[in-house]
């Protein structure tokens, strides 16, 4: 089930979600061996950050709910990993995110010269009050960070967007008139939050934190769909995907590519195999390609 | 009520009892039936400050305990919780010691290494070896505990042999019966040395693994250690694993995730 995502051939369509394991070379490798199509490393972003302290990530039985607060060594502490990386046999998205359209700009184009072969920028994430979210719920943010690191970037650029944008619809659009060469749909939805009523305190350090899994895949299918009727650029489509059948929905709604995170809690690194491997038994049973369901559920009538 | 969906929220526990161990050690118990293995850990939260993972140190049906050294902002805090303090569980996690009948035995622990091996020692037969190092006699944890005997050494030599579990170990296989396994815990070279003298004397073994965590659950990506994943994969490691781990005795992620020698990383966690 080879499959062709912008300049490279992927052996499926199964994605690993950024901030998922994607902390070295060696972890990456692994999610790549175990039937990954593309893997993401974890967002880099400007300064050194330690993210936010425990507890940041608990299981609601229907999915998780984060605020990890993107930790990153920073871009310019992270030569061993350039180093470790340049010498791998697997594509890679580079995920970056700043606190201004400058950060954005100075940091994907430090990482473009380490040519991974996708670079995404996160304008969605909730768990930072500077970061991500902040930007990626306007259009005319939007616009001005795709522009600037588009002009900075020689590897495609993948723009990775919010549920909580009023029109992601809308947001997915002015990307793409800036530029951007793929939409990842979606980042987690939220900030929600958790009280302990035994404490009467916010369980997650942060208070606030995104949702993911399978409480949030109607969300994600949805913006994809929208997402799909608004741009011509291939969607990366997220949120939720546990079985074969739900990346079959997805790729329904219009995503060329399936994200996968979550999942991992719920059925192991290997999860990547298994999704790919369902989605070709659901495809060969109904005697249909990939091709043949992408948007499927955009039909007449 | 039976909740409709099982949410793995932190179980809100109040303690039962802090037992002062040793100098900067002490273990809180709690009343609870936890579903539990020897080497396992749980996520404790104290709420408003942090969560970090603990080994079980005690375990029965109705009751639990962790064994904490103080050493950060964290575990000084832990060790003044009182009886009646509310503090939160999430766990166990982790896959805990690989234990086969029949087996002879060998288990090392350094300083409060001794803490995930002691529910150990509790399973094992009474032929197993029992090797036990701390900075000085004061700092043993556990002294009276178990049945059988042990062989202990201290760095200032006032209690047992002066020197390293590494010594007493390499005695008991030149001199004692056959070993089918070695389980350890304690600083991370020490049972970087054990690996070794293990695989030279061709024993299969078993080590504990720390790193920074986060999730608990596999996903986040904090405690990755080569291509394992300590907190879902481990904590507890194999000979076969080990061989493979290149980071092991060597490498550690920040909380960052910045990669840092060893050195720097048990620095860092000691703040």
């Amino acid at each position: 089930m080879g499959i062709r995502f912008l300049h490279r051939t992927l052996k499926n369509p199964t994605v690993l979600a950024s901030g998922i394991l994607g902390n070295s070379k060696d972890i990456l490798e692994r999610v790549h061996e175990a039937g990954c199509g593309l893997v993401t490393l974890k967002s880099i972003g400007p300064e050194p950050r330690d993210g936010h302290n425990n507890p940041t990530v608990i299981d609601l039985g229907c999915g998780l709910i984060n605020a990890v607060g993107l930790p990153s060594p920073g871009y310019l502490n992270m030569e061993n990993e350039w180093a470790e990386l340049e010498h791998r046999n697997f594509p890679i998205i580079a995920s970056v995110y700043g606190g201004s359209v400058d950060e954005y700009r100075r940091v994907a184009e430090y990482v473009s010269s380490k040519k991974p072969d996708f670079i995404e920028i996160n304008i969605s994430c909730p768990n930072s009050e500077q970061h991500g979210m902040i930007f990626g719920i306007n259009r005319d943010s939007s616009r001005a960070v795709v522009s600037a690191v588009k002009k900075v970037v020689s590897v495609p650029l993948i723009v990775k967007l919010t549920p909580q944008a009023p029109d992601i619809a809308d947001i997915a659009k002015a990307c793409e008139d800036a530029g951007a060469d793929a939409i990842c749909a979606i980042n987690t939805l939220g900030p929600g939050m958790v009280i302990d009523i035994e404490s009467k305190r916010p369980v997650l350090a942060f208070k606030k934190g995104g949702l993911s899994g399978p409480m949030i895949k109607p969300v994600a299918v949805r913006c994809v769909f929208d997402i799909y009727k608004a741009v011509s650029i291939p969607i990366i489509g997220l949120g939720g995907i546990t079985t074969g059948e739900d990346a079959v929905e997805m790729v329904m709604a219009g995503a060329t590519l399936v994200g996968i995170g979550t999942a991992v809690r719920y059925r192991g690194i290997d999860v990547f195999q298994k999704i790919a491997d369902e989605m070709d038994t659901w495809l060969s049973e109904h005697n249909l390609s990939l091709a043949d369901i992408k948007g499927a559920a955009h039909g007449e009538g | 009520m039976t909740k409709p969906v099982m949410d793995q929220k932190p179980l809100m526990l109040r303690v039962m009892e802090n037992k002062r161990e040793a100098p900067d050690y002490a273990t809180l118990f709690f009343d609870h039936n936890l579903a539990f293995r020897p080497g396992q850990f749980v996520m404790v939260w104290i709420p408003g400050l942090d969560e970090k993972p603990y080994t079980i140190s005690h375990y029965t049906p109705d009751r639990f305990g962790i064994t904490i050294e103080a050493k950060g902002t964290f575990s000084r805090r832990a060790i003044g919780l009182t009886k009646g303090n509310l503090v939160g569980i999430r766990g166990p996690f982790g896959n805990g010691f690989d234990i086969r009948p029949g087996q002879r035995a060998a288990v090392v622990a350094g300083g409060c290494g001794m803490a995930p091996l002691a529910t150990l020692v509790e399973q094992l037969p009474g032929d197993t070896t029992l090797i036990h190092g701390a900075r000085s006699k004061d700092f043993l944890l556990f002294p009276d505990r178990f049945a059988l005997p042990r062989e202990i050494c201290t760095d200032d030599g006032s209690l047992g042999h002066k020197g390293l579990v590494t010594d007493l170990l390499d005695r008991r296989i030149t001199n004692g019966g056959p070993l089918d396994m070695v389980y350890a815990c304690g600083p991370e070279i020490m049972m970087y040395k054990i690996f070794q003298l293990c695989e030279t004397r061709g024993i299969p073994c078993q080590v504990s693994l720390e790193r920074y965590m986060r999730c608990g659950l596999g996903v986040c990506g904090a405690c990755v250690c080569g291509k394992q994943v300590v907190c879902k994969d481990g904590p507890v490691f194999g000979s076969e694993a080990l061989r493979e781990m290149k980071d092991f005795n060597k490498k550690a992620l920040l909380k960052s995730g910045k990669e840092v020698d060893l050195s720097l990383y048990f620095s860092w966690r000691c703040r």
